[in-house]
């Protein structure tokens, strides 16, 4: 049973991620050819807790991270081409199941560091790519799983358990924005790098567009609300911009087979 | 997936059909004693310890099929016996009922409420039998016990398994589509009103601060949804008022329950699917059964007491025309699983099989073959 897929963009190459019960597949962009295999160490009475892999983001020019619900995070190597596909390292920091990991979409200030990841307990913890990852900021969490991160110009969007939005600034790890967004749990937070627009998905069955920026003056990080969808009678499970600039959108939801496409007319 | 979710999978569908039997045997107008014993019979039968001890053991969700065997034994665990096309629509009642509670729960922790409402109404059916009482408020413990200190991530890994298993399901019950929570496309109203979970704010405030922490700016939005805070939050103690409603008995005499299986969602290719293919987890599910069912304590029925046969139609032609018309793609059908199985195995079946005691073959859910269920309708 698959439990989530993603592209990876790296300079070299496109690989597609997807995490499953048993482990985490890589294949080429096209799907045709699993390039890579690795094994969860599951062991044979089913534990009362569950093992899987969850959150998957490529960082630093060279890295695909996958989470884990040890709250481990793998680092794979990947070369430029082929096969040849190794852990280089593993991430300590959680205590908690992953949740999501992402990686800096914009310009990252200096210090802010390019990758965040996220976990149930709603931890969330900033890193510095490269040969070896370094551990800039610890936020921690206020007592709700953080489901879903974007991290763009430096500036943290978080989406958590209890319908709330949290912006931070990566480089402090100092809340800047609380948004009372939705109703019920946020399922999914999605990035347009090109204008700072955030797209955010509940079990509501909401789907709100905001804006983010940076006052030139105070410096000071600000959001706005740009529009609200309500997919009636849907628990939104996904929801993701189809263009840079965030004039479109797609959305899915439990006990749906089809895809929503939402454009800005 | 999460090996955790199959006590409240069991425990809420087990409470859902004790309410819909104790609607139909009132409606029925089956005498008072017989109802009391059919109730204490089940409710006995349910809470047994060594079943208890299985079910909470850590383990995957198994098919629809290999639990719908589970309850099929549970129905028939005193004198009422059930033919196929009402126990199918027990069944479908069950889950549509369990489906739209585990949907529509504020929080994922608000699942554990929904337990408790079904086992505080189950306590409520109970008549002078107090040792059943004893073992119902032992599992109650016992569900505190595993889940009292969950996170809200692990609970929502628990709900996500649970949704999972009822995905796809769409079948109308009239009770919900004269409340308004079914739409006619068989898909469950989602209120975008009323109070919102406990710890959730009610949506349309963004504030910012600077760099110090503090508030420098304070806008609001809308939606278009209308919450409102909520009062209190509900008990997860042995005792309390837990405030929420799901999981409560919706049904009464003047409210019975139908279900409408003539026209089939066109979602249903999936289930199709599932049953033509060839079952690789037959041997997972047979061991499964066969522990559970182990542990089911099937009572033989006293001399005296002469058995009746319980409908969910309102007429016996009701039920035969329901029979004659059940897609295809609604069967639940048998779990085929070969008799050539290891010497080891089969003698550990034979003991089971044994001990499992029915009182009357249930005819029309025998299949032709070697299947399992077909050796033990058989005794």
């Amino acid at each position: 049973a698959s439990f989530q897929a993603a592209w990876c963009v790296l300079p070299a190459r496109i690989l597609l991620v997807l995490t499953c019960q048993k482990g985490i597949q890589m294949y080429e962009s096209d799907g045709s050819i699993m390039v890579y295999w690795h094994a969860l160490d599951i062991p044979e009475h089913p534990p009362a807790q569950a093992v899987f892999a969850r959150g998957i983001s490529a960082a630093g020019e060279r890295f695909i991270c996958v989470g884990l619900s040890s709250g481990m995070v793998l680092v794979f190597d990947i070369p430029h081409k082929g096969t040849n596909i190794t852990v280089s390292e593993v991430l300590k920091e959680h205590h908690d199941a992953i949740t999501d990991i992402a990686a800096e979409l914009g310009q990252a200030p200096d210090g802010a560091g390019d990758l965040v990841t996220a976990d149930d307990a709603g931890t969330l913890c900033v890193w510095s790519s490269g040969e070896e990852f370094s551990l800039l900021n610890r936020i921690p969490a206020f007592g709700w799983t953080c489901s879903s991160v974007r991290l763009w110009n430096g500036i943290i969007a978080a989406g958590y358990g209890n319908g709330q939005i949290r912006l931070y600034e990566a480089a402090t790890g100092s809340l800047r924005a609380e948004v009372s967004a939705h109703a019920r749990w946020i399922y999914a937070l999605d990035l347009a790098p090109a204008t700072g627009k955030l797209l955010s998905g509940a079990e509501d069955s909401f789907v709100h567009v905001w804006k983010l920026s940076r006052n030139p003056d105070t410096d000071d990080v600000e959001i706005e609300h740009c529009h609200a969808e309500c997919v009636t009678d849907t628990q939104i499970c996904g929801a993701r911009f189809c263009d840079p600039e965030g004039n479109s959108f797609a959305v899915t939801g439990y006990d749906l087979s089809e895809i929503f496409c939402y454009s800005q007319v | 997936m999460s090996a955790r979710p199959l006590p409240l999978l069991f425990l809420n569908l087990g409470g859902e059909m004790l309410y819909i039997l104790d609607q139909r045997l009132r409606a029925q107008s089956i005498p008072g004693e017989k109802a009391r014993k059919v109730m204490n019979d089940i409710i006995t039968t349910m809470f047994n310890k060594k079943f208890m001890e299985e079910l909470f053991k850590p383990q995957e969700l198994y098919s629809k099929k290999a639990l719908r065997t589970v309850y099929d034994r549970l129905a028939h665990a005193s004198i009422m016996r059930l033919n196929q096309a009402s126990m199918d629509k027990l069944y479908d009642l069950m889950t549509m009922a369990f489906k739209y509670q585990v949907l529509l729960c504020p929080r994922p922790k608000d699942i554990l409420l929904v337990t408790f409402n079904h086992l505080d109404a189950i306590k409520d059916f109970i008549c002078d039998a107090p040792g059943i009482l004893n073992q119902v408020d032992e599992t109650f413990r016992q569900l505190i016990e595993m889940y009292g200190c969950l996170s809200a991530g692990e609970f929502q890994l628990i709900r996500q398994t649970l949704l999972i298993f009822f995905q796809d399901m769409h079948i109308r019950v009239s009770i919900f589509l004269k409340d308004k929570v079914q739409n006619s496309n068989g898909r469950f109203v989602l209120p975008i009103s009323g109070p919102v979970p406990w710890g959730t704010e009610v949506p349309g405030v963004i504030r910012m601060f600077n760099c110090n922490g503090d508030e420098v700016k304070r806008t609001e939005f809308t939606t278009g949804g209308n919450y409102v805070t909520p009062q209190r939050e509900g008990s997860f103690e042995l005792y309390g008022d837990r405030v929420l409603k799901l999981g409560t008995n919706m049904y009464s005499v003047s409210r019975p329950a139908e279900t409408h299986t003539s026209e089939s969602s066109k979602t249903l290719a999936s289930s199709a699917k599932e049953n033509i293919a060839p079952n690789p987890l037959a041997k997972e599910e047979l061991n499964f059964l066969a522990r559970l069912l182990g542990g089911l304590e099937i009572k033989k029925p006293g001399g005296s007491e002469t058995g009746f046969r319980l409908n969910l139609f309102m007429t016996d032609e009701e039920e035969e025309q329901a029979a004659l018309t059940r897609p295809e793609e609604l069967s639940y059908k048998v779990v085929n699983i070969e008799a050539t199985e290891e010497p080891a195995r089969r003698a550990e079946l034979e003991r089971i099989l044994g001990d499992l005691e029915v009182a009357e073959p249930c005819a029309e859910s025998c299949g032709k073959g070697e299947d399992l269920l077909a050796l033990m309708d058989g005794l």
